[in-house]
């Protein structure tokens, strides 16, 4: 770790330190409780039944056969639902279940409850659905000709006024395609919904964010929000795939409709239906430089596919405009980006959100233009790089540290790893390679990208936390309570540190999350350390404060090791005697720094709060024979502002890199006519621990002023520049021009 | 049917089994031991791994049927007891390294890495990517698994 700017005293297990996870012991013993393991007496299953066609109309729907079996509790359908039969992020405009049509394979038409699971599946295949095929609509092209636009943002902004010409002496363009990725996080889509005796609904969840599943469910259920209570369930990994709801108000229908707890869970086939993918992308980019590789000019087209609804397209596609340059200084800018309406799969959050298309194409651009005026690939990035006080191309300004060359400089200076051994485990493919390694040529890329972090456009964005002081078991205790998902990366050690430091307590509880207690926000956009750690942050100085002004003197004193200390040491009070019986309790709403919408014609606008950066080299040993790729090593190096957990920080930075790698040589959702080809883990395949190197890690911590403790987002940088990373890798190995991830065996080797 | 077993030192007797129902769905909804985990139930993920009679298996590819009369050990049968100090050295080193994130993976690559280290107790780098190539983990990237299974080799 390199200098910080801000740094608070070190407190054990406080900030700064890898304090251990407080669900560790838990989850290493099998008994940590997810969101598939919740039971209750009289218990029912649920099960879905959903749409075989990308695009029907539903002319009929008989539920006779269904409703006769043994055991089968209920069977609902659109005229069901009591409250509003759509739901949404933003949009309400995705169907609790289909309502005359269908728009996309696998879109849910009829619930069921059972008491065995086998029952409700069986039951589920006795519904009869007639539907009426219509031709999906499957290109996004033709969506966007149609006018099946979702959103459009324009990003313009140029060197000189009127000088709209764009000429350069060097010239690169290219066309780039990223298929569709999931985030096959292993937790199933899963829960349990109770029915309460005031007419509402407890429901046990694993979400990204409680309380805007809670607005959406009580929406549908036409009830009032205090009626749907929800808890969080153990979150068995997310990675934006649970920030649209899936189960929640199907089991509470059920669950109301029956007056017994109904248990759904996905199994892994209906998982690949039941969330939302990345967004598949087409993008057309041209790239003007002088001769000696400065950028002049950037042009972009680019076209998301967000599927069948809306969900977080809008954003998605302002992300992909607005970051669609990269980390460097451009003076003129012109992006054209689209997210269109199809019958395929819908799109939405997965980590790296829009950023990780862009990036793909504008590192692969860099690379051509390092090769079109013959400068080394990092050094023409360096020649470009952004840095304090650039200017985005949406006119913001970046206020705080931007290190992007130097943290170019950390992965190039890293020593390379050594050759193979020969150990035939070692070749690409593994063992399964047949070959003595004749055709296998190593290769080295490099890429950096740029991510913003916490919500953007004006979006008012808040995160709540309730922390209360009192003596327990003769002992100052501190209880944080919020409703911020801990989805794995660490947010409820990380919340208990910042207790502590604050407070100078060592005994901390990070209590449920749930909707008792005000919103927190997602658990996305890696802003969750950010918001609700400034939340928790916040919430622990006014009970400080409070606490203080007891003794008088607030400002002179510190709270430390359970004790109230004056400036040169001498302890005060001791937070037992002071404290005694009483309880001091804070609950504050805690909100960024306002951003700005952007201006609809130009994209000119202050939209984000912080901009979040890394960079990757890849080392890659390809066989040129068989097409068959071994990433050798991954070094990544991101600046994170301050490390609040180290040991979390480097974690996150490895699980986004593998799922970067995933993207470049092997993940992809193929859709065939609007149809999944591959919805199992058998046939979509995710990085195995054979597929993943050694990643070498530099943590920088360059503290943002505006940002509690100086921190930066952690959990997306590290997964949008190891695809592109990968890739150029392989071209170096191989000589190819490589435009579509993930990467194939037959677009190296045929 | 009724399925009779010894699971993790104690005999259990789960009744009106189903015959499609999988040792996984037993022990899970039946025996109260969700430790072992269902992420894919198609024998793809290396989740719901446990010890059938001393041998590693997916537990969701195991007919409950198969179980009469056998032994299964879970996850929540490898510590002694409660607590840090009970736990055995494969949890303990997947705490210490920080190799469990949501944790989803975690129970059935403690009994992957269990099984490896009483087999092999000196593993490389190589054997052990091999040995676990069977169970995924979509948070880690592998490498702090990699570290404990080397720290708990060690311990
Ligand atoms: S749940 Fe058994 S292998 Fe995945
Ligand atoms: S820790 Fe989440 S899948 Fe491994």
């Amino acid at each position: 770790m390199t200098v910080s700017t801000v740094a608070p005293a070190t407190v054990e297990g406080g900030v700064g330190t890898s304090a251990r996870r407080p669900d560790g012991i838990l989850k290493v013993a099998g008994e940590f409780a997810y969101s598939s393991d919740l039971w209750a007496d009289e218990m029912l299953w649920g099960a879905t039944v959903r749409s075989p066609h990308p695009s029907a109309e539903i002319r009929a729907i008989d539920i006779t056969a269904a409703v006769a079996l043994p055991g089968v509790y209920a069977v609902l359908t659109a005229a069901d639902v009591p409250g509003a039969r759509h739901y949404g992020l933003e949009v309400v405009d995705q169907p609790v279940l289909a309502i005359d049509e269908v728009r996309y394979e696998g879109e849910p038409v009829a619930i069921v409850a059972a008491d065995h699971p086998e029952t409700a599946r069986r039951a589920a295949a006795r519904i009869t659905v007639e539907y009426a095929v219509r031709a999906p609509v499957t290109d996004p092209e033709d969506a966007l000709s149609r006018g099946d636009l979702v959103r459009h943002v324009p990003v313009r902004r140029f060197a000189s006024a009127g000088g709209t010409a764009l000429t350069a002496d060097v010239v690169v363009t290219g066309t780039y395609e990223v298929g569709m990725q999931d985030q096959a996080f292993l937790g199933p889509e899963s829960g349990l919904a109770v029915p309460a005796e005031d007419g509402g609904i407890d429901l046990f969840v694993a979400t990204q964010w409680l309380h805007v599943d809670q607005k959406q469910v009580a929406a549908c259920l036409g009830l009032p929000a205090e009626k749907v209570r929800l808890s969080l369930a153990g979150v068995g990994g997310a990675f934006g795939a649970r920030e649209d709801l899936s189960m929640q108000v199907h089991a509470s229908l059920l669950a109301l409709h029956t007056g017994k707890p109904v248990k759904m869970v996905y199994g892994r086939e209906e998982s690949f239906f039941g969330h939302v993918h990345r967004h598949p992308a087409r993008l057309s980019y041209e790239h003007g430089a002088t001769r000696d590789g400065k950028l002049l000019y950037v042009k972009a087209r680019i076209v998301l596919d967000g599927g069948a609804y809306t969900s977080s397209t809008p954003a998605v596609v302002a992300n992909a405009a607005t970051l669609g340059v990269g980390p460097y200084d451009v003076p003129t800018v012109v992006v054209e980006a689209y997210g269109v309406y199809t019958n395929n799969p819908p799109c939405g959050a997965m980590r790296g959100f829009g950023a990780v298309q862009a990036c793909f194409a504008y590192e692969s651009q860099m690379d051509k233009l390092a090769a079109e005026v013959g400068l080394d690939p990092v050094e023409l990035r360096r020649r470009n790089a952004m840095t304090t006080g650039s200017v985005m191309p949406t006119g913001q300004l970046v206020h705080g540290p931007a290190p992007v060359a130097d943290l170019l400089a950390l992965v190039r200076d890293r020593p390379l790893p050594p050759a193979a051994t020969g150990d035939p485990r070692e070749r690409p493919g593994g063992v399964a390679n047949t070959t003595r390694g004749e055709g296998v040529v190593r290769g080295v890329g490099y890429a950096i990208g740029i991510k913003n972090v916490c919500f953007s456009e004006g979006f008012d964005d808040f995160a709540t936390a309730r922390v209360r002081l009192s003596v327990v078991g003769g002992e100052p205790a501190v209880l944080v309570h919020t409703a911020a998902a801990e989805v794995g990366q660490g947010l409820v050690t990380v919340q208990a540190q910042i207790a502590r430091t604050e407070l100078g307590v060592t005994k901390v509880t990070v209590a449920t999350a749930d909707t008792s207690v005000g919103s927190a926000g997602s658990s996305s956009a890696s802003r969750q350390t950010y918001m609700t750690g400034g939340a928790v942050r916040a919430a622990c100085q006014a009970v400080k404060a409070t606490v203080l002004a007891r003794v008088g003197r607030a400002g002179e004193l510190a709270l430390v090791d359970g004790k109230v200390v004056a400036s040169d040491g001498a302890v005060v009070a001791s937070l037992v005697d002071l404290l005694g019986n009483d309880v001091v309790e804070e609950t504050v709403e805690w909100r960024h720094k306002p951003t700005r919408p952007l201006d609809p014609v130009t994209g000119q606008g202050d939209a984000h709060v912080q901009y979040a950066f890394a960079a990757h080299r890849a080392v890659v040993d390809v066989d040129t024979e068989l097409g068959l790729v071994r990433v050798v090593e991954i070094a990544t190096a991101q600046d994170v502002g301050k490390a609040v957990n180290p040991q979390a920080v480097v974690g996150q930075i490895q699980g986004g890199t593998a799922q970067g790698l995933g993207l470049a040589v092997m993940e992809e959702v193929q859709v065939v006519d609007g149809v999944i080809r591959n919805p199992s883990f058998t046939d979509y395949l995710i990085p195995t621990i054979l597929d993943m190197p050694p990643m070498a890690v530099d943590v920088l911590e360059m503290g943002d002023p505006d940002a509690p403790y100086g921190l930066r987002g952690v959990g997306e940088p590290p997964t949008i520049s190891s695809t592109p990373a990968v890739v150029a890798a392989i071209r170096a190995a191989t000589g190819r021009p490589l435009t579509r991830v993930p990467v194939r065996p037959e677009h190296i080797a045929l | 049917m009724r399925v009779t077993c010894v699971v993790n030192g104690e005999t259990r007797e789960a009744d009106d089994v189903w015959p499609g129902e999988s040792l996984l769905f037993v022990l899970r909804e039946r025996l109260g031991l969700p430790g072992a985990k269902n992420a894919c139930e198609q024998g793809e993920c290396g989740s719901c791994t446990v010890y059938l009679d001393g041998q590693p298996v997916c537990a969701c590819l195991v007919a409950a049927g198969q179980a009469q009369g056998r032994t299964v050990t879970t996850v929540e049968g490898l510590a002694p007891g409660s607590g840090e100090e009970q736990l055995d050295r494969v949890q303990r080193a997947f705490l210490a390294t920080g190799a469990v994130q949501c944790g989803f993976c975690t129970p059935g690559l403690i009994v992957a890495v269990h099984d490896l280290l009483a087999r092999d107790p000196a593993p490389s780098d190589p054997d052990i990517r091999e040995a676990l190539a069977g169970n995924l983990c979509r948070c880690t990237g592998y490498e702090k698994i990699m570290e404990a299974v080397r720290l708990a080799a060690t311990s």
